[in-house]
Order: C-alpha cells, then structure tokens, then sequence
C-alpha cells in the first residue's frame, strides 16, 4: 500500500472511492482472471468417422484472457493454436490430417480464435462471440462456455461445434460427410489465475 | 425307403448363415488392414466391424440350436477320422466367438469405439491402451489366420466326402432334395 505523507491524505479524500475500486477493496469481485495456466488447460476435440467417436487433443497452444466475472461483457479473449501438435486418435490419422486435404498445416500452422463479445446468460453461463481462422477461413462462432471461481482460480469449461467443411477441412474424397461427419465437437477446459494486482 | 437323416433347417440355416458372414469378413480383413488411409478404408473398417459384431451375435443362438437340434448320427468312417472332425467342428465353434471378441477388445484398447451398423454403440471391453492394443490386433490376427485354416481343412474334407467316399456327409447339410436319390447310389447310412 502507499505511504502517504499525513498532510496529503485529506487532499485525496475525494479519490479515495476511485483507489478502492481499482484496488479491489471497493468490490469483493473485480478480479481479472488474465494467467492462462496452460499445463492444466486442455483443447480437444471429437469426430465421428462412420458414426464412431474418435476423441482428439491439441497439445499446443497458447492466448490472453482477460475475464473479470462482475463485466463479463468487458471480457477479451485470444487463443492461438499449434495445429501441428494435434493427436486425431492414431498415428494414421495424425499423419493424415496435417496434409493439404485438412488442415494443410505447412501453409496454415495455427487456428486462432478472437472473441469480440461476451454475452452473460445467467444461470446458463456465458457466451463468447469472435471470430475463429483456420486454413486461410474465418467464421463468426459463438461458444458457449461455464466459469466457476475457486479463490483465485478461474476454470473456464466450454464447446461449440465446429463444421469443417466451412473451413475446408477434408477435402477432395474426404468431404463425403458419410464418412468422416461435418461437425467436430470442441471443447475446452481453460485455467486462468489472477494477476497479482 | 426312409428318408436320410440329415441336419434340420434351423442347424443349416445357422451354419450357412454364419459361413457366409465370416467368408466375406476375412478377406475384407486381410485387403483392408494394408490400405493406406482414405475413406474407403474407413468405410471397409466398419463393415468389417459389423460383420464381426453379427457374428457374435449370433454364436448363441447358433449354439442353442445345436443344442436343441443335434446333428445326425456320424458317417461310418475310421475313429481317427470322427475325432479330427469333432475336434476340427470344436475349434471352429470356439473361433466363431474368439475372432470377433479379439477383434472388439482389440478396437476398445486401440481407442476406436464399436459402434454396431453405426448406430449402436458397444461399450469398450478395455481402456485405451496402445501397448495391449498392439497385442490384441497379433492375437486378432493369429486367431483369424487359424480359423481360415481350420476352414480350409473343414472344406476339404467335406469336398473329400463328396468326391471320394461319394457319401452323403456335405448332402445332409444342404437344403436340397438331391437326399433321397444319393441313397441309390454308394451312400452308406445308418448307424453302425
């Protein structure tokens, strides 16, 4: 905390209320989670391949996050993901899908998602509007996502489904939707701490 | 002159049915495991899978109409020759249940979960597990190999009662007429 100098402190009186505030002690909530914990966050993803479910993670990736759960709708975030770290359930298929047919990851090595809004639903969680980049595409998605505090630990647990062949992910044979389903469902589960303030 | 005992409809159905099934599903085995990847693999995979499944399927009641309609007396012929035949028919009811189960469990520890005709998914017999993955697609092989064997050396003989003892052994199990006349021929039957 400051050490004031006794004949200062009636001086600042008036800003006190503002110094509170934007020290946390005015609310009990303006906390901003903004340290992604990546060693316990976790990207991943299922398709269906004949109406089989293959689980799949994304071991790389990193972002920025600034969510303070009393705005939420001030919220910002970026995530940005290593694609060539992708695991699609056997070694077959990793070789596969970083191949110019998917995700074609020699000219495309990242996806990126940017949310531009943040809407709060209440008891239903939280939903982030932005703009998610992959192969050279970008589509406005919405994704639905949980937040639950634990001190001051943020846990972040959300999904959309995503449809690849909006982003010209399997093409040519695999874009037969018979064989490997248009929707991918993603999901995360971020971690993020506070910064010390 | 009194009909010929022969296998009942049930027992030819099943086994004909079964035969059927498992004649397509190795070789879709043997030609798909070697492809490179591509939807048509995929697709190859999943019959193969469903095939495998409806075979299993149908192992019980196969064994219940065994049990239910035994089949006809044993052909007069050398002890050694009944014994083959009886450990030969043996194996292959064990087979019948052991492929398709290896195969299950071999999917399961690979990761890729059954799902029966693509609808009906199948719980996974073990966790995901690559090391036993890989020793389940040997023991799935090994068995499958065995039962191709076993198939040969049933086919074969049931071809060496046709061509060469001129019995009525293959005649019992197909649902043909052709019964009654082959009694007028070199047929043996009766029991012993």
């Amino acid at each position: 905390m400051f050490a004031l100098p006794r004949n200062r402190r009636a001086g600042l009186a008036s800003a006190l209320p503002g110094l509170l505030l934007v020290l946390g002690l005015g609310s009990a909530q303006a906390l901003e989670f903004n340290q992604v914990q990546a060693d316990q966050s976790k990207v991943s993803f299922v398709s269906r391949q004949m109406g089989v479910p293959v689980a799949g993670t994304f071991a790389k990736f990193s972002g920025t996050l600034a969510f303070d759960p009393a705005q939420p709708t001030l919220a910002a975030a970026r995530v940005e993901i290593d694609l060539a770290g992708i695991d699609a359930g056997s070694q077959e298929a990793n070789d596969e899908v970083v191949g110019k047919q998917w995700l074609n990851v020699k000219a495309f090595p990242s996806a990126q998602f940017v949310a531009t809004s943040v809407e709060a639903r209440g008891d239903k969680g939280y939903t982030a509007v932005g703009k998610l980049t992959i192969k050279g595409q970008t589509r406005e998605v919405r994704v639905p996502f949980k937040f639950r505090q634990e001190g001051n630990t943020g846990i972040f647990d959300g999904g959309f489904v995503l449809k690849r062949l909006d982003f010209g992910i399997g093409e040519g044979p695999w874009s037969d939707v018979s064989t490997v389903a248009d929707e991918i469902e993603i999901k995360f589960h971020v971690v993020a701490t506070t910064a010390k303030q | 002159m009194t009909p010929m005992p022969r296998y009942t409809w049930p027992a030819m159905t099943a086994h004909w049915l079964i035969a059927a099934l498992i004649l397509v599903a190795l070789p879709l085995g043997w030609y798909m495991h070697d492809l490179p990847l591509s939807p048509t693999k995929l697709r190859l995979y999943s019959y193969h899978k469903w095939i495998g499944v409806t075979v299993l399927l149908l192992f019980v009641p196969r064994l219940l109409i065994r049990l239910r309609y035994p089949p006809p007396a044993p052909l007069p012929a050398p002890a050694w020759q009944q014994r083959i035949a009886a450990l030969t028919h043996g194996a292959l009811y064990l087979l019948m249940a052991a492929v398709p189960l290896s195969g299950w469990l071999m999917s399961s520890a690979k990761g890729f979960p059954v799902v029966y005709l693509g609808l009906l998914p199948l719980p996974d017999l073990v966790a995901r597990d690559p090391v036993l993955g890989d020793w389940l697609k040997a023991a799935h092989e090994t068995l499958s190999f065995t039962l191709l064997g076993l198939i040969l050396l049933h086919v074969a003989a049931a071809l060496k009662h046709q061509l060469i003892e001129r019995d009525v052994t293959l005649w019992r199990m197909l649902p043909l007429s052709k019964l009654r006349s082959a009694q007028a021929g070199k047929a043996q039957f009766g029991r012993k």
